[in-house]
């Protein structure tokens, strides 16, 4: 070992160790638990036990409203970050004040409050009253749990899409002007396909959060509407951490393929986009 | 050759308080190489974007080939941009770069295949079509981008200082690969820089713009020789520029000594400024000279040997393949036909402003 290389091993010794302690030893005892009764002994139940239809209906709901908030935020924040990127540096910096301003508060508080403008006679319905409309009724729906996830998920897509797209340089855009390309056809064949490292990003991002948030659905949902993590939530306070466990190996065969899925969409472009920064989180830690 | 074939009548443009361009006349002819020249903020760059579209101006028109493209957004004019930093579509190979303008312009397939071909040889670039875009070195993306604009037939090729990212050696191959290519094509070539020795290298014509106005137009010979003011003189080359007197026609006072010169018109006793080109300072015996100095510097430059002279209050610039050594008392005189006799400038506009190149 030369002196460079004891000088890198020295300093990646701190991550090895955080990596191996926080998520390598964590991983390990979800597999042990997934693959053994409360006994210790090996069993595919856990694992199977998903096919059970009130677990096998959680976790298509989950994938179901998980797909529709993904598909929803990046059809808002592409257009957004195409704007801000489009945008004078002054007022630029003022619309991502604005829009990260109520991420500096509390998750919890966020979609709690939600919950006070969509609930029956809530905030919501007492606006539409006083128009003379009919309530909204959307408290305790799938369509208000997607509500929440959009409202909490997007800045997550937002972010890494602006980063990929303020890096495109304007003459590259110019060109394909120059070339013959309408506004759209510079869209379609340069502008997003040069952001495709954005796009998986931000898909990761709001995606795994997403199908593994239990927060959400109980609060806008009402606990009448039970996703997946609700379930793995409610095994593991249950004390049947084997259950718990199983489920989430299961859980966790999606969020890989949802992965694997966004990366090969940017395969070939080296564009380093904001990596996702909780990759291996299983039960979605909210 | 006569015909004009983009025309600016007329144009302004600012950013915010800043004036980039005040009311700009300039015609570009039918298979010209024309270099818009001069220092960063002289406004030559918007020239080219008012052109390409990429700008519109605050006032004035742009007329090409006898119609108003004020108004026509980039994809609408018939003319292509080589960029500065080559503007290539990195997530595509060589080929897809070339055949992008053809594929929007539903062009047939072979026909598309044809034009990769015959435009990759063009460039020397033969077999590069399965290339990834940034696999490819500085010179080499700029000739793809050059190949992916002349596929598509433009009547105008606008490049925007398309040689200032590659290093001299570089820099010089590719300027006589544009002449090449614009004597190959036949179409008409806009160039931006603020390179003089690019300018006088390659162009028909050159427009020197000094903060928004045209300070001369001409060909290369003209603006060298005959440098109309002190910006010009001082941008383009090397060059002593002294405050002097015209005495009366082909007489003008230099230092207080008498020298003779070949212009006419000037009037009598009116002030002006010399332009006088260090190659052409010629030192001689003493007491030969029109006026004495002193040899203060001296630099050896390869082709020639650069010397400082004080003579009369002033630092003389001179070149020459002949030695003479510092501290060697010098007569100086200069041919009639090499004394450059330009007037004041009227308006602070045209002053020279210090350059540091």
């Amino acid at each position: 070992m030369n002196k460079a290389q004891k000088r890198n091993a020295l300093l990646s010794g701190p991550y090895i160790f955080w990596i191996v302690l926080f998520i390598i030893i964590p991983l390990l005892f979800v597999f042990y638990y997934g693959f053994t009764d409360g006994n210790g002994h090996f069993t595919m139940d856990n694992i199977l036990s998903i096919a059970k239809p009130e677990y096998y209906k959680a976790l298509v709901l989950s994938l179901v409203l998980a797909v529709i908030s993904t598909l929803i935020c990046l059809l808002i924040a592409y257009p957004l970050a195409l704007i801000l990127r489009n945008t004078k540096i002054s007022k630029k910096n003022f619309i991502i004040f604005v829009f990260i301003l109520p991420m500096w508060m509390n998750f919890l508080l966020r979609t709690y409050a939600w919950q006070a403008i969509l609930d029956i006679n809530g905030v919501l319905d007492s606006f539409l009253a006083m128009f003379g409309l009919p309530s909204a009724n959307i408290i305790n729906t799938p369509a208000a749990i997607v509500l929440g996830m959009v409202y909490d998920f997007l800045p997550f897509m937002v972010l890494p899409i602006h980063n990929v797209l303020v890096k495109i340089d304007d003459n590259t855009i110019n060109a394909a002007r120059d070339l013959g390309a309408n506004y759209f056809q510079t869209l379609r064949k340069v502008i997003i396909p040069l952001s495709y490292a954005g796009i998986s990003s931000g898909i990761i991002m709001v995606f795994v959060p997403s199908l593994t948030t239990f927060v959400i659905s109980d609060i806008l949902g009402g606990g009448k509407l039970l996703l997946i993590g609700n379930i793995v939530e409610n095994k593991v306070k249950a004390d049947n951490l084997n259950l718990g466990a199983g489920l989430s190996l299961i859980l966790m065969i999606f969020i890989v393929i949802n992965m694997v899925v966004s990366m090969k969409m940017d395969s070939g472009i080296e564009e380093d986009a904001m990596l996702p920064t909780d990759k291996s989180s299983k039960v979605g830690g909210k | 050759m006569d015909n004009k074939l983009i025309d600016l009548q007329g144009i302004s443009k600012s950013y915010g308080k800043n004036l980039i361009l005040n009311n700009l006349d300039l015609y570009i002819k039918e298979n010209e190489f024309l270099t818009l020249l001069g220092p960063s903020g002289c406004g030559k760059t918007t020239t080219l974007r008012i052109i390409g579209g990429f700008e519109s101006p605050d006032s004035g028109k742009v007329i090409f080939d006898n119609q108003d493209i004020t108004d026509l957004p980039p994809n609408k004019r018939h003319l292509n941009t080589i960029f500065q930093k080559y503007a290539l579509f990195t997530h595509m190979t060589i080929a897809e770069n070339i055949a992008f303008g053809l594929k929007i312009a539903k062009k047939s397939k072979t026909y598309i295949d044809d034009k990769i071909k015959y435009a990759l040889k063009l460039v020397n670039l033969d077999g590069f079509e399965n290339r990834m875009a940034d696999s490819l070195s500085g010179g080499q993306q700029q000739r793809i981008a050059i190949a992916r604009a002349i596929v598509n037939e433009p009547k105008v090729l606008l490049l925007d200082e398309p040689l200032g990212a590659l290093d001299l050696k570089l820099r010089q191959d590719m300027q006589y690969e544009l002449i090449r290519l614009k004597n190959e094509l036949g179409i008409t070539f806009i160039y931006v820089t603020h390179d003089q020795e690019e300018a006088l290298t390659m162009s028909d014509t050159i427009v020197v713009m000094n903060q928004g106005y045209i300070q001369q137009m001409g060909t290369p010979e003209m603006i060298y020789n005959e440098p109309e003011n002190a910006f010009v003189a001082d941008f383009i080359g090397d060059s002593n520029i002294i405050a002097s007197t015209m005495i009366e026609d082909e007489v003008v006072e230099i230092l207080g000594a008498k020298f003779k010169c070949v212009d006419k018109g000037f009037g009598n006793n009116t002030p002006v400024d010399v332009v006088i080109r260090p190659e052409d300072v010629e030192l001689v015996e003493p007491q030969m000279g029109t006026i004495q100095g002193l040899v203060t510097h001296l630099i050896f430059k390869g082709v020639h040997y650069e010397m400082e002279v004080e003579a009369n209050g002033f630092k003389w610039l001179v070149q020459s393949t002949k030695l003479v050594p510092v501290g060697t008392r010098v007569g100086i005189v200069v041919d009639p036909f090499n004394i450059q006799i330009m007037n004041k400038p009227e308006s602070e506009d045209e002053e020279a402003v210090t350059l540091d190149e």
